[in-house]
């Protein structure tokens, strides 16, 4: 089981691995109570929206942007076919969060899209997940026959006149499906390009009709947040970052998962949780929000608190919540290499400074890597992320620029010697040393 | 083309989409006719795109730009190793290493008793597992160590 541990859990509470994740399991953990107290007692559209504003739920996906605050967008009075879509497309380097909630807590993500459904008067609803968690994805559609066998999917919802459908969709390896609009192609049977915006989703969105896309974790909050209140939700965290959140810890601690904690618990707080540095090693740095946020060393990162407003001032992102441990045997320009090779490779190809710009980011450090840099390589990746960054349709390019940029603004040395003396500051046989593979049988 | 029981799936997932919007049902229709087929001929993504209604040319624009499609034949087992950094970090490429050593390929080869198919993959949301491994696009193996992989391979038969 990858939940590893957590402090005033809400999302994953009372959860018992494979065990709790059926229909009477949810029931019994209170689940669908929410859907029916506003049903049942009357609440209205607004009611609801209300409540998610005052929690401050801000975007679990990476963009952190506030949910009540996009969910009044929608123009909820525009007549015919409105959807709501969840994005499980969960492909961020470093980020497992969602498939955790999707395999422990279905039911919790179902209530939540059927919730905002009512409140955005929508009648149907997507969730589109990763092609790789297969399995996940077979839960989730016996989640949703169970959910439909039971009442709370369909026309005339306990009795009422509000009708909600909802489908699950997978995708099938293209990283950049998770951007929105290129989700929203891919539900459309197209490659997972993305749109131009504007204009947004709200207005123009799946078959050109308005719709809303939140994340898994986001929506698998909003039970939680009708239970207990918008505000008890905001006071679980701290001042605009409200409630608890996922984190994803990999790499190089003891004991690598999914942490549900408050939002402005400590960094250092966190790490004790995660049992440590594996093999007692060092920290080197900390990539906080999954690999598209900038890389903090290890000074920076000890200091900061998990929110989005105190990794946003040590200049990053808490994105995803995926944080990505590096200890110091980790050479930076390899692992950055790898990165790039990645944004590379999931470049859709649509808009020319990213298709062509992380081609060239990887060829460099690539040469870098091997020993094969110029001195002047440094300023060329610098200018060609420069050329990349906020000159592309959607986040990838600069999704693909941060790492190349916050590498070589942290770590210089590392490149610097690189490209001088051809060879690794990292000695060979150290590299790596922290990953924990029992040793390869000669 | 298709069995009936594949066929059968074609409408469940045609099912779930507005009546006018058949089209949103290749990604899935491709997957299950690559699952029948074992990889994706040209003649398959035909029938698919005829199946739903839409230009050949369309549905091979989907099957080209998502990479869990096969549009090559390949081996029995395909093994798709996660080498990003999260789950390098943690083994996923020493486990890459040490699969190539096992079957005597690299990645995009095949077993020459077309047994294996070993890939590198891009994140699959599991890193907190590394390192992980999928096989033929539908079972996830975790904290995949040498006592580990030895089981998995001898379990494919």
């Amino acid at each position: 089981m990858a939940m590893m541990g957590a402090i005033n859990p809400v999302l994953m509470a009372g959860l018992n691995g494979d065990d709790g994740w059926r229909l009477k399991d949810y029931v019994a953990r209170g689940g669908y109570e929410q859907l029916k107290r506003i049903l049942q007692t009357g609440l209205t559209q607004e009611d609801v929206i209300g409540e998610v504003k005052k929690s401050v739920l801000r975007g679990r996906g990476g963009a952190g942007f506030p949910t009540g605050l996009k969910w009044s967008f929608m123009p909820r009075s525009f007549p015919g076919d409105k959807y709501v879509v969840c994005n499980t497309d969960e492909g961020e380097p470093g980020t497992f969060k969602d498939r955790d909630i999707m395999r422990y807590n279905p039911h919790a993500v179902i209530e939540g899209m059927i919730i905002a459904g009512f409140a955005m008067g929508a009648s149907r609803g997507y969730n589109y997940v990763h092609g790789e968690i297969w399995e996940i994805y077979k839960r989730f559609e016996e989640a949703l026959d169970e959910a439909r066998a039971a009442g709370f999917l369909g026309q005339n919802i306990l009795g009422t006149s509000f009708g909600f459908e909802l489908f699950a969709h997978h995708g099938y390896g293209a990283y950049i499906c998770g951007e929105e609009t290129a989700l929203l192609e891919s539900i459309e049977g197209k490659k997972g390009q993305p749109r131009f915006k504007p204009p947004f989703p709200a207005s123009f969105g799946l078959y050109g009709k308005p719709t809303t896309i939140n994340n898994t974790e986001t929506f698998a909050s909003i039970p939680f947040i009708l239970k207990m209140g918008g505000e008890e939700f905001l006071n679980l965290g701290k001042p605009n970052n409200g409630g608890t959140k996922l984190f994803s810890v990999s790499g190089h601690v003891n004991r690598p998962g999914n942490y549900e904690i408050p939002l402005g618990t400590s960094f250092a707080q966190l790490l004790e949780m995660c049992g440590g540095m594996r093999g007692g090693r060092k920290l080197k740095a900390v990539i906080p929000g999954g690999s598209s946020a900038p890389v903090l060393p290890a000074d920076v990162i000890m200091d900061c608190t998990m929110d989005y407003d105190s990794i946003s001032k040590a200049g990053s992102m808490l994105g995803s919540g995926a944080v990505i441990v590096m200890d110091e045997t980790v050479c930076m320009v390899k692992a950055l290499e790898r990165l790039s090779f990645f944004y590379h490779e999931e470049s859709c190809g649509q808009c020319t400074p990213c298709r062509e710009g992380t081609a060239w980011m990887y060829k460099v450090v690539h040469r870098i890597e091997n020993g094969l840099g110029k001195p002047e390589d440094l300023d060329l990746l610098n200018s060609v992320l420069g050329n990349i960054a906020g000159r592309t349709i959607c986040a990838l390019g600069d999704a693909a620029a941060f790492p190349v940029q916050s590498f070589i603004k942290h770590f210089r040395g590392e490149f610097e010697h690189h490209i001088d003396h051809k060879t690794c500051l990292v000695p060979k046989d150290v590299q790596w040393a922290g990953s924990g593979f029992h040793k390869i049988p000669a | 083309m298709f069995s009936s029981e594949t066929l059968d799936k074609f409408a469940r997932e045609v099912a779930k989409y507005p009546a006018d919007q058949k089209q949103s049902a290749v990604m899935a229709c491709l997957a299950h006719a690559q699952e029948e087929k074992g990889w994706l001929p040209a003649e398959a993504i035909e029938a698919v795109a005829n199946y739903l209604g839409m230009p050949p040319i369309a549905a091979y624009e989907v099957a080209s730009f998502y990479n869990m499609y096969d549009l090559k034949p390949l081996g029995k087992y395909k093994i798709t190793v996660c080498t990003n950094l999260p789950c390098a970090l943690s083994g996923g490429y020493h486990a890459g290493e040490y699969l190539q050593q096992k079957l005597g390929i690299g990645y995009n080869e095949t077993t020459a008793d077309g047994k294996f198919t070993l890939k590198e993959g891009e994140c699959m949301g599991a890193c907190g597992d590394a390192p992980v491994f999928i096989v033929n696009n539908r079972s996830m193996c975790s904290h995949m160590h040498p006592e580990q992989i030895d089981k998995l391979l001898e379990e494919c038969k």
